[in-house]
């Protein structure tokens, strides 16, 4: 268990973004800060590319790549230190001119798969990506089941006569 | 009717072997396993942090060689690195080397700190940027690699040494490779 781990020398958190708003001040602020979350993440521009088709190529290889510090935030939208290093680094290789593949495969050989927001199938993650199917194949059995033996039971026991007198009586029927 | 009792009873087996896992200190369901075990230190080549001397791939191979070497990315800013320091002093007393990687960190800072915690290291190299550190996998401090003598990392460990991981983890990948 880390607990204070590789936050950065200013020890930012994960949420840091929110509790630097000053939010007892300026709740209209805060309002404005929450709604625009997502978009908030970079929040210095100088972080960003010049060039936008770049830009908008770097954003859409970090927003795949999980921030190992919060783990479940992407390099986009973390504010932690260690993501805005690694948001850097897909920075500088986008504008080498290095592929998304490469920058994916290089952030994997250096924090493995779980790096990948949406992990890849392979053995150790096929019963994660077979749950749905194994799920509606457990649901539809479950129904299958359920209703063979409904059947079996042939069904509920008749009217006793004093019950079917209640129902003519509350539907008024003859 | 049986069925489901036993299904409810494995899987109730099944949490409590994993708590109890837990409690030992033997499974951490956030540890991430490093991709770098198993392979050879990554290259890098790193100045000394104020008067130590630094090192690379190069030193750091040719030193564990002769003896098994641990790696420790540190940071004096970092409060579970004060926490592992009597753990590092007993380790480097019994002639264990120990090599350090300041993680963004201050040659004045770190002076403070190691003044404060004792100085268990035998070298500490500055990766101010921590440039290196991503190169290793470090996605915090302290993390602690063990490096074997051909180079290659044998064990590792994100987080503050404990007794408990001393004892169950580091220990037996030393006797391992000794």
């Amino acid at each position: 268990m880390k607990m204070n781990g590789g936050l950065g020398p200013e020890a930012p958190s994960c949420a840091a973004r929110f509790r630097v708003t000053g939010a007892g001040r300026a709740p209209g602020l805060l309002l404005v800060l929450l709604l625009s979350g997502p978009a908030f993440a970079v929040a210095d521009p100088k972080e960003m590319l010049p060039d936008p088709q770049q830009e908008a190529r770097a954003e859409a290889i970090g927003s795949q790549l999980r921030c190992l510090v919060c783990q479940n935030e992407s390099i986009e939208d973390s504010n932690a230190d260690m993501a805005k290093d690694l948001r850097a680094i897909v920075r500088q290789r986008v504008v080498a001119g290095t592929t998304d593949q490469q920058v994916i495969d290089w952030m994997v050989a250096r924090y493995g798969n779980f790096v990948r927001l949406k992990p890849p199938l392979m053995l150790s993650t096929a019963l994660l990506w077979a749950t749905p199917a194994l799920g509606l194949l457990l649901g539809g059995l479950a129904a299958w089941w359920g209703r063979r033996r409904a059947v079996e039971q042939g069904g509920p026991a008749p009217l006793t006569a004093a019950e079917q007198a209640r129902l003519r009586e509350l539907t008024g029927a003859e | 009717m049986l069925a489901p009792l036993g299904l409810a009873a494995a899987a109730g087996l099944a949490f409590w072997k994993m708590l109890d896992r837990m409690a030992a200190g033997k499974f951490d369901p956030h540890a991430l396993d490093n991709p770098l075990v198993g392979k050879q230190v990554p290259d890098f080549s790193l100045t000394g942090l104020g008067k130590a001397k630094g090192f690379g791939a190069a030193d750091l191979k040719q030193a564990a060689a002769a003896k098994p070497v641990l790696v420790n990315f540190y940071a004096s800013w970092c409060i579970p690195c004060a926490e592992e320091a009597d753990i590092l002093a007993s380790l480097a007393a019994e002639g264990i080397p120990i090599w350090a990687v300041a993680y963004k960190d201050t040659e004045a800072a770190s002076g403070e700190f190691l003044n404060r915690y004792g100085n268990p290291y035998a070298r500490i190299a500055n990766d101010a940027a921590g440039r290196v550190a991503i190169d290793w996998g470090v996605y915090g401090v302290p993390e602690s690699f063990l490096i074997d003598r051909s180079g290659i990392v044998r064990w590792h460990l994100a987080g503050p040494l404990t007794e408990d991981s001393v004892r169950s983890e580091l220990r037996p990948a030393l006797r391992a490779i000794a």
